[in-house]
């Protein structure tokens, strides 16, 4: 989002890095994975990294840990074609499943040796773990769940901006005087890039310091998540979302409609989730899931910055709503003011006669 | 056996208002809560004190005004309060935060050695679940985050076992206390404050520690002074450049808006195009 007028620079503090600081240079994505499988996070933050990376004149490194073998090299190779330069490989049985501990330490060691200025992990369960451990380690600056990242020309310092006050506000915060500097991005922020087969870059292998009888904690079982009843908003091309605008939990059931006509997954705003109308992991927002269909609509959500960052990388954004003034109508492509429990119907009817699909037959 | 909860008073954000000029935030009216996620910590070390007859420690950060929820936290059955409070600790990020609860735990330890320490998952304001695991790394305890169960508590081996939300899937880890823990939402379900507690609640000290009683060794390192973040700016959204394309809607004929607007989205937008055309039965005539 572009600085709008009314925001008010805060009085800027100089850069001063301590001597030894002055040569942690390079950007670093961890890519993360979980069972041999790279969570997508990792190379949609490749992408933001080259970015970042050519605005420093500086390397883009990726880091991969786990346990040696092939899916190790296997991940470099991809990593390099994602735009990395350099691949740190870091090796051993212990960091086969991840765990706090050795994670923690290993990554801390190699930023301690190959210091870089910047290093960014995926926003997951796995990545907010290890970076909270990471920066109180290196006691420096992280920014958790950034929806845009830029560097700041005059001093090199990373610009990451979040939203704030649970999702009313947005601000950017740097760290200023500390190194490396530290974010994550939640999945789907940033484009995923379309990767360059014929990239390669430099393996560089590092001996992590782990014994296994010096690791406390111990993994018992993985269970699998059942995959098939979870909805799959990240990656849905049609989403229809309700929120607290509906007026009621059973005007829901026309949200259901019209997405059982287009094919669509079901959303909801936070208030709709509070409101207990429908299931949590349908939420779409900072604290929910963000999504980039091709098509969304939002039906009876006002448009907090809170739901705001989770959909607007959507193609097209179409917003009902009965307030002509919602925030929503600032960022939406289509508005149509008036009563969503009118409107859906009427969209349900169209879409479903366009598609030569009755709803019955939808569902 | 001694639990330590961490909870934070947070500005209730389904009450924030956005002052729509300055782009301030109107506190003004906001109700104090105890942040959402704390409640799942708080419910599962009163669960474990049932279970196992330990003590529960409830410990802030925070102005001398979050004493109330404090005070909440008596009242569902906690034991003894510690709200720590300075105004050197202002302006904290979330590694200052965790090196004066961490110092102010180290203090709890020393009346009586602490087993294990709850956090919630992350807050509803900063949402940034930083804090937990910072304070672990400080004590040197075993992390546990999004633990979803606690399976086995064995107070004679000090061994615990829990289930944590991992990413496809839920990880079993066995460990040994002392371990911090960060509770996912949903694990349990908060209780009613009891008619004793409330009373108790009511009539208890909630022990004010200020940087000495806290134990802190580094001013350098607590409140702004001590946080490598700087907030450099807080703006709010911005409208997008181009306005929104309003179809009009006629109450009595909603179809016509619904049909003006799939009319205009076919012809603008070839991604949804496509999108449909996948849709579509074969022989749909337009």
């Amino acid at each position: 989002m572009a600085e709008p007028k009314t925001a008010k620079p805060i009085k800027k503090r100089k850069v001063k890095l301590d001597e030894n600081l002055l040569a942690y240079r390079g950007v670093w994505v961890f890519i993360e994975s979980e069972r041999g499988h790279v969570h997508p996070v990792s190379w949609e933050l490749m992408g933001q990294g080259r970015q970042l990376a050519d605005q420093l004149g500086v390397e883009l490194c990726g880091v991969v840990m786990g346990a040696p073998g092939p899916t190790l090299e296997a991940q470099c190779v991809s990593a390099f074609h994602y735009g990395a330069d350099r691949c740190y490989r870091v090796a051993s049985p212990v960091l086969a499943d991840y765990r706090n501990v050795p994670f923690t330490r290993a990554l801390t060691d190699l930023v301690n040796a190959y210091k870089p200025e910047i290093l960014m992990l995926g926003a997951t369960t796995l990545g907010r773990d290890l970076a909270g451990s990471v920066a109180t380690t290196l006691k420096t600056g992280l920014t958790a769940d950034c929806t845009e990242l830029a560097i700041d020309p005059e001093d090199r310092c990373l610009l990451s901006t979040r939203p704030t006050f649970g999702g009313s506000l947005l601000c950017t915060i740097a760290t200023l005087n500390y190194r490396p500097q530290m974010a994550t991005v939640r999945h789907r922020v940033m484009q995923m890039p379309v990767p360059q087969p014929e990239r390669s870059g430099l393996v560089v292998d590092f001996e992590p310091a782990l014994v296994e009888t010096d690791i406390i904690t111990k993994i018992l079982e993985f269970i699998p998540d059942e995959m098939r009843d979870k909805p799959q908003l990240p990656y849905a091309e049609i989403i229809v979302s309700g929120g607290k605008g509906l007026g009621k939990g059973e005007n829901f059931r026309l949200v259901w409609d019209l997405a059982s006509v287009l094919g669509a997954e079901v959303g909801a705003s936070r208030a709709a989730i509070h409101a207990g109308w429908i299931d949590a992991d349908r939420q779409v927002g900072q604290t929910g899931k963000t999504v980039r269909p091709a098509l969304y609509i939002a039906a009876g959500i006002s448009g907090a910055i809170q739901h705001r960052v989770g959909m607007e990388g959507a193609d097209c954004i179409i917003a009902l709503n009965n307030d002509p003034n919602a925030p929503i109508f600032d960022f939406a492509h289509y508005a149509i003011v008036g009563d969503c429990t009118q409107i859906l119907p009427a969209l349900t009817r169209t879409f479903g006669a366009y598609l030569g699909k009755t709803q019955k037959e939808a569902a | 056996m001694h639990i330590v909860v961490c909870i934070k008073q947070v500005p209730d954000s389904t009450h924030i208002r956005v002052h729509p000029v300055t782009n301030t935030i109107m506190r003004q009216g906001v109700p104090a809560i105890i942040n959402p996620y704390d409640l799942f910590a708080i419910e599962e070390a009163l669960r474990l004190k049932d279970r196992l007859g330990c003590t529960v420690t409830v410990i802030t950060m925070g102005p001398p005004q979050a004493e109330p929820a404090l005070r909440k936290a008596l009242s569902l059955g906690c034991d003894d309060a510690v709200l720590v409070t300075d105004k050197i600790f202002s302006g904290a990020d979330t590694l200052a935060t965790s090196y004066v609860l961490a110092s102010a735990i180290r203090m709890l330890h020393k009346e009586t050695p602490v087993d294990i320490v709850f956090t919630g998952k992350q807050t509803i304001d900063g949402d940034t679940a930083q804090v937990g695991p910072g304070i672990a790394k400080r004590l040197d305890m075993e992390l546990l985050t999004y633990v979803s169960r606690i399976s086995q508590v064995d107070l004679a081996t000090r061994r615990i076992i829990v289930e944590r939300r991992a990413e496809g899937g839920v990880q079993v880890l066995e460990t040994r206390l002392p371990a911090l823990i960060t509770m996912l939402e949903g694990s349990n379900e908060l209780r009613f404050a009891s008619t004793p507690n409330m009373f108790r609640a009511a009539r208890a000290t909630v022990r004010l520690w200020d940087r000495t009683s806290a134990g802190i060794e580094d001013l350098k390192l607590v409140g702004l002074k001590g946080s490598p973040t700087v907030v450099s700016r807080v703006f709010g959204p911005t409208p997008r450049a181009e306005k929104a394309k309003q179809i009009p809607f006629d109450p009595a004929a909603p179809d016509a808006a619904a049909a003006a607007l799939l009319e205009q989205i076919l012809a603008e937008s070839p991604r949804v195009q496509e999108e449909l055309a996948h849709r579509r039965q074969p022989g749909v005539r337009d």
